[in-house]
């Protein structure tokens, strides 16, 4: 017997119905309740056989819509070609690996960048202001600016300077413009947790002597990160793609190992599978990020919010 | 000089905005007694208790925790803090952390008790206070009744020298306000001092040694618990005990 979600109570009180007969009193579910599943379960199956009609429906149109455009065969030559794609697609992942190195360790540095810049935009006094109004600066700067321009002036602007000791690499110098970008939104981004934990979690904290900094630390913090996850993998799966533009300064990444045989071929095919395989890498975090928003939702929904 | 008060208040002023909600007011707490404030909502019992807390600064007169003025500007308000256990309405535990961790935060990074120690101290004060197989729980998996409890544990693990109880039953369903007023009657007979806001007239005339009855701003009335209940000299008190009667509150 199947006992749907709906029916068992939100309290999630012990429900007998699950095994009739197991508990001291014996239960034997009504015609009632028995009319009523069958009707749900008629109505589930109706329901996946409409979405599974319609998704058909929808491929084919598009199907015929896209093949009985007039520059159809062309472009199926130049961007859809079997054999660039199986050229492409080796150097790509090669390419690829810059791209995930570049994630970790920007990432990383982001998450550091971004929480030093969220906290000290709540540092309270007087002594702080010129640090508080240089964080402000900062994020309201680097999150105006678009990434790409802020790319070109990093990593064409930094070596045209011929500072000593300073690299030219522009594997670092285009991580570093990501870094700057990023750490911007992330910083916002822990400061809208921080905001978000109660000020009586900061008075409970500062009532038993806690100094201001131990109340951040201890109390303000761990509940900022942990609320703030769905967004800041949110931002890390955008962070993913965009190291795809490091390839702009040279750096031989995904994108810019298909940019080379294109530039030879004249061929787009290699463009479509640095695409296909971005697309491919962000899924997985993707899904871990609804997984991860899904199960503090449920969480929540438990009554933890004290 | 042992009956000199553990807290004093003398002419304590403080206002939001526009709105006066502490206009003058006077208090003592004498060592191991319990003074209950009562009145109306919005008459400042709250604010009176976050001022002698430091959380709020007052806009005028002077605050004395045994004998140190704790109003002064130049005086450590962490340390202050640390001298003083506060019991919110609302229980405000941290919900990241387990019960023993709750209790043990302040001990440990306040006042460096090692771990070990902490925890046997909590494990003791939970075990007093019912709470002996919560130590690991997360305060959500707790009622409201046991989370008040755990709050209370954590204010005693610092061992205060003075307890502040912001209506602390204000927010319990009615079946577990009982359980929370055992556990204050028993720190009143452990000695501790208190200072409670509190609705719960019938608690406060059976625990308290001194009533204050707060109206606009001032200590409208104070006395013993039969002067101010049974024998209530001011015309709004008796107007406010009326009320309370008819609400059948005591």
């Amino acid at each position: 017997m199947t006992v749907t979600e709906q029916e068992s109570g939100p309290e999630g009180s012990d429900d007998e119905g699950d095994m009739p007969g197991a508990g001291g009193a014996l239960y034997t579910p009504s015609p009632r309740r028995l009319e009523r599943e069958r009707h749900r379960r008629a109505r589930a199956r109706r329901a996946t056989a409409i979405a599974a009609l319609s998704t058909l429906v929808t491929g084919v149109v598009l199907y015929f819509v896209v093949v009985s455009a007039p520059g159809w065969p062309r472009t199926k030559e130049t961007f859809f070609n079997g054999q660039y794609a199986r050229e492409a697609l080796p150097k790509v992942l090669e390419g690829l690996w810059l791209n995930v190195r570049l994630l970790l360790v920007c990432g990383v540095a982001v998450l550091v960048l971004g929480m030093l810049i969220a906290v000290a935009r709540t540092l309270r006094g007087p002594v702080f202001f010129p640090l508080r109004a240089l964080a402000a600066a900062y994020t309201d700067f680097f999150r105006g600016l678009p990434l790409i321009i802020n790319l070109m002036i990093v990593v064409l602007g930094v070596p045209a300077l011929r500072l000593q000791g300073v690299t030219v690499d522009p594997v670092w110098l285009g991580g570093t413009a990501l870094t700057l970008t990023y750490s911007a939104y992330v910083a916002e981004v822990f400061r809208a947790g921080i905001e978000s934990v109660h000020p009586s979690q900061r008075a409970a904290a500062r009532s038993l002597g806690l100094s201001n900094r131990q109340a951040l630390r201890y109390v303000v913090l761990p509940q900022a990160v942990r609320r703030q996850v769905p967004p800041l993998l949110n931002d890390l799966v955008s962070l993913q793609k965009d190291t795809g533009l490091v390839s702009i300064g040279g750096a031989i990444d995904a994108v810019r190992a298909a940019d080379i045989i294109v530039g030879r071929s004249l061929n787009y095919t290699p463009y479509i599978v640095a695409g296909l395989v971005f697309v491919a890498l962000t899924i997985p975090m993707t899904r871990f990020t609804d997984w991860v928003t899904a199960r503090m939702d449920r969480r929540r929904a438990q009554g933890g919010t004290t | 000089m042992s009956d000199a008060p553990v807290l004093r208040m003398e002419s304590v002023r403080k206002t939001f905005g526009d709105s006066v909600v502490l206009r003058d007011v006077d208090l003592d707490v004498a060592p191991h007694t319990v003074t209950a404030l009562i009145g109306a909502s919005g008459s400042g019992k709250s604010t009176l208790l976050r001022c002698a807390n430091l959380l709020e600064d007052v806009d005028d007169g002077a605050i004395w925790l045994d004998g140190e003025e704790i109003t002064d500007p130049r005086v450590d308000q962490d340390a202050v803090r640390r001298r003083i256990g506060v019991v919110f309405q609302a229980y405000n535990l941290f919900p990241h952390m387990t019960v023993l961790e709750n209790v043990t935060l302040a001990p440990r990074r306040v006042h460096g008790v090692p771990r070990a120690e902490a925890e046997e101290h909590a494990g003791e004060l939970l075990e007093r206070l019912g709470l002996g197989g919560r130590a690991g729980e997360y305060p959500d998996r707790l009622s409201g009744g046991q989370q008040q409890r755990v709050a209370i544990v954590r204010a005693l693990a610092v061992r205060p020298r003075l307890l502040l109880l912001d209506e602390i039953t204000a927010a319990l369903d009615p079946e577990l306000v009982g359980e929370v007023l055992d556990v204050v009657r028993d720190l009143k007979g452990d000695g501790m001092t208190m200072v409670l806001a509190t609705h719960e007239m019938g608690f406060a005339r059976e625990v308290a040694d001194q009533v204050c009855f707060l109206d606009a701003g001032v200590v409208l009335e104070r006395g013993t618990a039969e002067q101010v209940f049974a024998d209530p000299q001011q015309e709004r008190t008796q107007r406010f005990l009326r009320r309370i009667v008819k609400a059948g509150r005591l």
